[in-house]
């Protein structure tokens, strides 16, 4: 075998890997069923980090046997909560996977940047905002305006 | 800009993840709680699977929280997708080997989950996989003839069953002075089938809830629009 | 721990990673959810390794089984599911060259 490469460096690795693939995969993405898919495998990574919490040398799964001296176990309390957490993870799932069809039925697509701006239209428009999205008074994209006396303006000329 | 942010972010969680996991002497836990639980829990509980007698026994109303969530998950994502007419005509009939396999492996299936859930505090396994094992039995059919519609109304009435049994068995064990949902009964010889007292009764709770509300999740997802 | 658990834990490890990312980076969606599936079934094969066989087989049967069926169906609905057919094979290879292609 490699020396150095240990069963616990293996494992670390695979876990904090899967977390790190996922999260930056959700935020990556540019397509929504990515963002699903992403989740999922952060939430793999770290449900083994868990359970390789609970880990212990030389010890056998918790289950009693009929017999006088009971072995070493690997801590049970960790699986018990990975178990509640793996069922939680299907029923949110399913429920994205849902919110995910409705939206494709409104925007007809599943594109981020598309269905953001379809939504802020939207939104704006069941506020009764105009969006200003025009070339002269660009909106967004900037922390702290350097023109407050011309938004506030151009805010006052729509109401 | 926002794709360098989020890959700052992705690695600082990383880094701190690590960090954590540094922290953490690999092969030797602490196991404070764990090691109270293995000592006391052969004659507390007496379930011969301590993973069971933690989720059922010492955690017993986390598993009801759960249960909760993912009812509340199911429900909405039923709420979202909304109950709408369908044609069956759009969707192709299931192949030879689907249609008969189907009809063939059904009761195997269904064997296997009662199998599961019933021997859930004896063996590894109990009502979340059993359930999931038995939603895969009634959605089998579905997916050989897509005809054919499950029940909603039955499903429900059986989750609506199982939920309450669960509470119902809780609430038997206050009404005996003590706490809620504290396992109750006598707890017979360690390893045979009726043993552990409520939990067996509890794990089939769940089982049924489980499985009730992911069959009805996954019919509601398979139906396809009869417009688009 | 013996030199046998350490081999199938660097196996199952560096398939498991390697399907994450190509379940991020492949262009078919099918395919992606296939390569998810992978992840959690080699998740479950760590769990059994780590002597957790209650969240192996919730693991097997809700991770890598109804999650991916859940998955499956939702592409169906969205109108993603598309398979390579005809002439060309349809492994993952001959997909993620066809999604280049196209793109």
């Amino acid at each position: 075998m490699i020396p150095g490469v240990t069963l616990e460096l293996i494992l670390y690795v695979t876990a904090l890997g899967l977390v790190i693939i996922g999260l930056a995969g959700v935020v990556l993405s540019s397509h929504l069923f990515r963002m699903v898919l992403a989740l999922v495998i952060a939430e793999a990574g770290a449900n083994l980090m868990l359970v390789l919490s609970g880990y212990r040398w030389d010890a056998v799964a918790p289950i009693l046997m009929q017999r006088a001296e009971q072995p070493a176990m690997v801590d049970p309390v960790p699986q018990a909560m990975v178990l509640t957490a793996i069922v939680i993870g299907v029923g949110i799932q399913a429920l994205a996977v849902s919110i995910l069809i409705r939206i494709r039925q409104r925007y007809g697509n599943l594109k981020r940047r598309e269905v953001a701006e379809k939504m802020d239209a939207e939104i704006a428009a069941s506020a009764g905002i105009r969006r200003d999205i025009s070339q002269d008074a660009p909106l967004g994209e900037r922390p702290l305006s350097p023109l407050p006396a011309h938004t506030a303006e151009s805010r006052g000329g729509d109401a | 800009m926002r794709n360098l942010t989020g890959l700052l972010f992705a690695g600082g969680l990383g880094f701190m993840l690590l960090a954590i996991a540094s922290g953490i002497d690999f092969g030797t836990p602490p196991m404070r709680i764990g090691e109270a639980i293995q000592s006391a829990s052969p004659q507390e509980v007496g379930a011969a699977n301590i993973v069971t007698s933690v989720v059922l026994g010492y955690r017993g109303i986390d598993t009801l929280g759960e249960l909760a969530i993912l009812f509340a998950a199911a429900s909405a994502a039923g709420l979202v997708l909304g109950r709408r007419h369908t044609t069956t005509g759009t969707q192709r009939k299931g192949g030879f080997v689907l249609f008969h396999g189907g009809a063939l492996i059904f009761p195997f299936l269904l064997t296997i989950g009662f199998y599961i859930i019933f021997h859930g505090h004896l063996t590894p396994g109990g009502g979340f996989q059993g359930g999931v094992i038995l939603a895969a039995a009634f959605f089998l059919p579905l997916l050989a003839r897509p005809g054919a519609r499950l029940h909603h109304s039955i499903l429900s009435v059986i989750e609506a069953f199982a939920g309450a049994s669960f509470i119902l068995i809780g609430l038997a064990a206050l009404a005996e002075g003590q706490a809620f949902l504290q396992p109750m009964l006598n707890q017979d010889t360690l390893g045979s089938l009726i043993s552990a007292g409520t939990l067996p009764l509890l794990y089939i709770a769940v089982g049924l809830k489980v499985g009730a509300e992911l069959a009805s999740l996954l019919s509601n997802l398979a139906q396809t629009e009869s417009e688009q | 721990m013996s030199e046998v658990e350490l081999w199938i834990a660097l196996i199952l490890g560096i398939m498991m990673l390697s399907s994450a990312v190509l379940a991020l980076v492949v262009k078919n969606h099918l395919a992606a959810v296939a390569a998810a599936s992978v992840v959690s079934l080699g998740l479950a094969l760590l769990f059994a390794l780590m002597r957790a066989p209650d969240v192996a087989m919730t693991e097997a049967a809700v991770g890598a089984g109804l999650s991916s069926l859940i998955l499956a169906l939702a592409l169906r609905r969205l109108g993603l599911w598309q398979i390579d057919s005809g002439s060309e094979n349809s492994n993952l290879l001959s997909a993620s060259s066809k999604g280049k292609d196209d793109a």
